[in-house]
């Protein structure tokens, strides 16, 4: 009984922000008489905060090594303004202007990795200087006025969907197929994850609770997979999320680098003596955020067809508050790229829902922040708990 | 005898997977030096904390009797206000204050809650003193050593009034000086009044001090023994600690000496901040293959710093000096290089140089060992972590798991983790910093039997020591360090012809060997 209290108490500080994202989005059902999970909204749901998202999946690595970013909102804004002035003002084709914008981004991660990892500047500091800066740039590159439209195919990007492998089906079949597909994936994953959990010596994690965990899972997939396939499928951006999900999670558990970012972040000193080049560490770590800020920054553009000024104001605080949410830790070496994902989720669902039923951009805030302060504090009352 | 001032009754405390104290008992006598020892992970430090209310009231079972009142503790401030104060493992001192802020810190001397200065360093002065604490009170605490630290602990624990003082491993980073320094002071307190309770791995600090020994193991209460009428020699005592006799301090050895492994010639290193100022000077020496060399120097001496500056040139600047292995030169500008050549640092400071304290078992035994535990980057986690188990079982770490997060080891474990990382780098080379620093005397003798096992795989190991002992027992060649230069040699036949006091002696006359003859040997 002791055993299964405590098997209990452990999972929910694990999945305590899943839960918490399943009660939120339980509480807007019912608020908006179900309109969130209807298809349509799901699908504008997923468009809206794919960028954020993403952003998140950067922010985490970053702060995962005990840094902050504060410049990517306004990495976002300047590199739609990029791509805007190439495609828009001179007709670059779309393919270079991508191009041109992600190493834009890699060129900013160079130059703000440089100063936080060789030259020892707080990375608030230098992050808060590129902030300015990159605003600052968009808004001369823009004159202060905005761009538009952008072509068809550029638009896709944050509004196109996965073309169907069969026609005139009054369902999405490919998305079908897909739902599917990961909950093949799974099942192989959590087989796996159990043959080997048998060699890390950890008593296992009750065979029940993990079946009950994996058929939860696939009935949302499937479930999710239907409702997408009801309207038009798969949108591109939740194609991107997807991939940089996988990618990145794998990186963060299951390759040198990934061990390395999380022992420069734990304790830097015993990781460079144990070899880890955390300089190099940190400064890989900048580059790859700028160019997520980048990418995050072509998809912004795209879903709203224009390049502005004021594009991306603020979004480094859904970004950093989707991480925090997701259990990521201040002083670094704490945090995963699903929790983060999670995080950004919560952000996400808050947003759509709140918009739904017609909360203004005023309370939308102030709740924004007391679900971060709420989220952060119940994860540290959680941790003093258990000490 | 004196009455009864503190007592714990049935204290049970258990974390998720350990049972961490198990029904103990304490009975401390008012005005006495009570010694509590027990190998490591025996629960003392975890019973103090229960004691000074880091854990507090209700999360753990059993009762607090202080001077005849059941105490309820909720948090380290209760404790203290009734007397109990203690002083943890790590010291806690903020290092950018002075000593008088330090001591004064949390309970400052004001007046309507404006810091009155004029007082505060008039009482810290005074409380200085009884601690023989010869410095300003302005200085600040980054610029003293971990001595004078740990008597501003005590100044700070004086200023509360209190009544019973405890010192989780007090000596553990200090050197033979400084820890008589400070047994001296605990001594003086006593004849004040003051009770302490004493944790210490240095058997022969308890004997020289303790009047009444609490022997804990796996959790519980083996037996109380009275300085005054039960046998308390060393091994006595490690016999409670242990649970058998334990014959020998140093397993049996046959060296089997090679040829020269490794060797520095003219090594010179300058202070990182202050670019005159030598800290190494012209060091040479060398260790073959199989063979066990000792460096014996008091703090201060420049071992850590010779160690770090030769692995990849980790502490210091304008470094010069010719590194050979084998035989030929290499290159080592930086850990990696170091790594690859084979070379291996087990740091005397695991918490700051060594762990990554909030991580697991398996991931802190790994970490130096990335490169041949993957394919291409990407980990084999298998592997790595059936590597883990091995060094595990090799090392006898005890833990729940090797998931369990290394902040919540005991210190003896944590630094069996250490070395497993860096046998896990299969070196050729190993340079151990204090290695049983705050070890207990069974896992030292563990720890000596994988150095031992290091040395017949053919390793050259240097092993750094404050503990003349140590140095003794497991070194086939000492050299002596004094003031960033080798002070000297003692080999083979002094080492095994001489009596052990004489030994000591003679290398305590060349650790302390400051001027005059030029100390570096010839090569
Ligand atoms: N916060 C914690 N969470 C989980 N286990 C813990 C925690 N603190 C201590 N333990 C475990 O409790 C046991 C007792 O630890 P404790 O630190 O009291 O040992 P100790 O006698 O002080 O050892 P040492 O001499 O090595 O310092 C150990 O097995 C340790 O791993
Ligand atoms: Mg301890």
């Amino acid at each position: 009984m002791q055993t299964l209290v405590n098997m209990f108490k452990n999972n929910l500080r694990q999945y305590g922000m899943v839960i918490a994202l399943i009660l939120i989005t339980a509480l807007f059902w019912f608020l908006t008489d179900g309109i969130i999970l209807k298809p349509l909204n799901l699908t504008n749901l997923i468009a809206q905060n794919g960028f954020i998202l993403v952003l998140a999946i950067g922010m985490v690595l970053v702060i995962i090594t005990g840094n902050i970013d504060l410049s990517v909102g306004s990495i976002v804004a300047f590199v739609g303004a990029i791509a805007g002035v190439l495609i828009i003002t001179h007709g670059v084709p779309i393919w270079v202007a991508v191009l041109v914008s992600l190493v834009v981004g890699a060129l900013i991660g160079i130059w703000q990795g440089f100063w936080v990892a060789y030259m020892g500047i707080p990375s608030f500091i230098v992050t808060l200087a590129g902030m300015l800066i990159f605003r600052g740039l968009t808004l001369y590159l823009l004159g202060g006025q905005s761009l538009a439209p952008f072509p068809r195919s550029f638009q896709m990007i944050g509004n196109g969907f996965l073309p169907d492998i069969v026609d005139g089906s009054s369902v999405h079949v490919l998305t079908i197929l897909l739902g599917i597909f990961f909950s093949i994936l799974l099942i192989v994953l959590e087989y796996r994850k159990r043959k080997e959990g048998s060699h890390l010596q950890q008593e296992p994690v009750h065979f029940g609770w993990s079946l009950l965990r994996l058929a939860l899972l696939i009935a949302v997939i499937n479930w999710f997979a239907w409702i997408l396939a009801m309207n038009k499928g798969v949108p591109i951006v939740l194609v991107i999320v997807l991939v940089l999900i996988i990618v990145y999670s794998f990186i963060m558990n299951n390759t040198v680098m990934g061990r390395h970012i999380y022992a420069t972040g734990g304790n830097r000193k015993a990781a460079d003596l144990s070899g880890i080049k955390t300089k190099k560490v940190v400064f890989w770590v900048f580059v790859n955020n700028g160019v997520l800020a980048a990418l995050a920054g072509l998809m912004f553009a795209s879903r709203l067809n224009s390049a502005t000024p004021k594009a991306g104001d603020m979004l480094e605080l859904d970004a950093i508050a989707s991480v925090f949410i997701g259990g990521a830790s201040m002083a670094g070496g704490v945090g995963t790229v699903v929790g983060a994902v999670v995080g950004g989720l919560v952000m996400g669902v808050m947003n759509n829902g709140m918009s739904l039923i017609g909360v203004g951009i005023d309370w939308q805030m102030a709740i924004k922040g007391l679900v971060l302060l709420a989220a952060v504090g119940f994860d540290v009352y959680n941790k003093n708990k258990a000490n | 005898m004196s009455e009864i001032v503190l007592e714990m009754r049935g204290i049970t405390k258990e974390f998720p997977g350990v049972k961490a104290l198990d029904n103990v008992n304490l009975k401390v006598r008012s005005g006495e030096i009570h010694a509590l020892v027990g190998e490591n992970g025996a629960g003392k430090s975890t019973l103090m904390k229960v004691l000074s209310g880091v854990y507090p009231y209700g999360q753990y079972e059993g009762e607090i009797w202080f001077e005849q009142e059941l105490c309820r503790f909720k948090d380290i401030r209760q404790s203290e206000e009734r007397g109990i104060v203690i002083i943890h493992q790590e010291l806690a001192l903020s290092p950018y204050l002075s000593i008088a802020e330090n001591i004064f810190l949390g309970h400052e001397r004001a007046r309507r809650k404006i810091i009155d200065w004029k007082q505060t360093y008039a009482e810290a002065q005074k409380l200085m003193e009884r601690v023989g604490l010869d410095e300003s009170p302005r200085t600040l605490v980054m610029n003293l050593g971990v001595g004078k630290q740990q008597l501003v602990e005590i100044a700070k624990a004086l200023s509360k009034n209190v009544k019973l003082l405890i010192l989780d491993e007090p000596t553990a980073a200090l050197n033979e000086d400084d820890s008589q320094n400070l047994l001296r002071l605990l001594v003086e307190l006593k004849k004040q009044g003051i009770t302490s309770i004493l944790i210490s791995h240095k058997l022969n600090e308890i004997k020289s001090v303790a009047d009444t020994i609490t022997i804990l193991r796996d959790g519980r209460t083996i037996e109380t023994l009275d300085a005054a009428k039960d046998d308390v020699s060393e091994d006595r005592i490690i016999k409670g600690m242990v649970g058998r006799e334990l014959t020998h301090r140093f397993p049996p050895r046959q060296a089997q000496i090679g040829d020269i492994r490794f060797e520095v010639r003219d090594w010179v290193v300058y202070h990182p901040q202050q670019p005159d100022r030598k800290v190494i000077d012209r060091v040479n020496l060398y260790v073959r293959s199989g063979e066990i060399v000792g460096i014996a120097g008091l703090m201060g001496s420049g071992r850590t710093e010779l160690a770090m500056s030769l692995f990849g040139k980790s502490y210091g600047r304008n470094i010069s000096g010719k590194i050979l292995k084998d035989g030929k030169e290499i290159q080592v500008n930086n850990v990696q290089q170091a790594i690859r050549h084979g070379l291996a640092y087990v740091s005397e400071d695991r918490k700051t140089y060594g762990l990554n304290l909030i991580d697991n078992v398996v991931r802190n035994i790994s970490m130096a060992s990335l490169h041949n535990l993957s394919k291409r980057t990407v980990l084999d986690r298998k592997r790595e972590s059936e590597e883990a188990e091995r060094l595990r079982k090799a090392m006898k770490i005890k833990t729940p798991s090797l998931n369990q997060i290394v902040a919540n080891l005991s210190g003896g474990n944590q630094q069996k983790v250490v070395l497993s990382k860096w046998v896990l780098t299969e070196p050729d080379v190993l340079i151990l910093d204090e290695p049983t620093r705050g070890i207990d005397v069974g896992a030292k003798y563990e720890i000596y039997t994988i150095i031992h096992e290091l040395a017949a795989a053919g390793k050259a190991i240097i092993v750094i020591s404050s503990e003349l002992q140590e140095v003794i027992g497991l070194s086939d060649r000492i050299y002596t360090m004094c003031e960033g230069r080798i002070s000297g040699e003692v080999s083979g036949d002094e080492l095994t012809s001489e009596g052990a006091e004489e030994l000591q002696e003679k290398l305590m006359r060349l650790m302390t060997d400051t001027g005059g003859r030029n100390g570096a040997n010839a090569s």
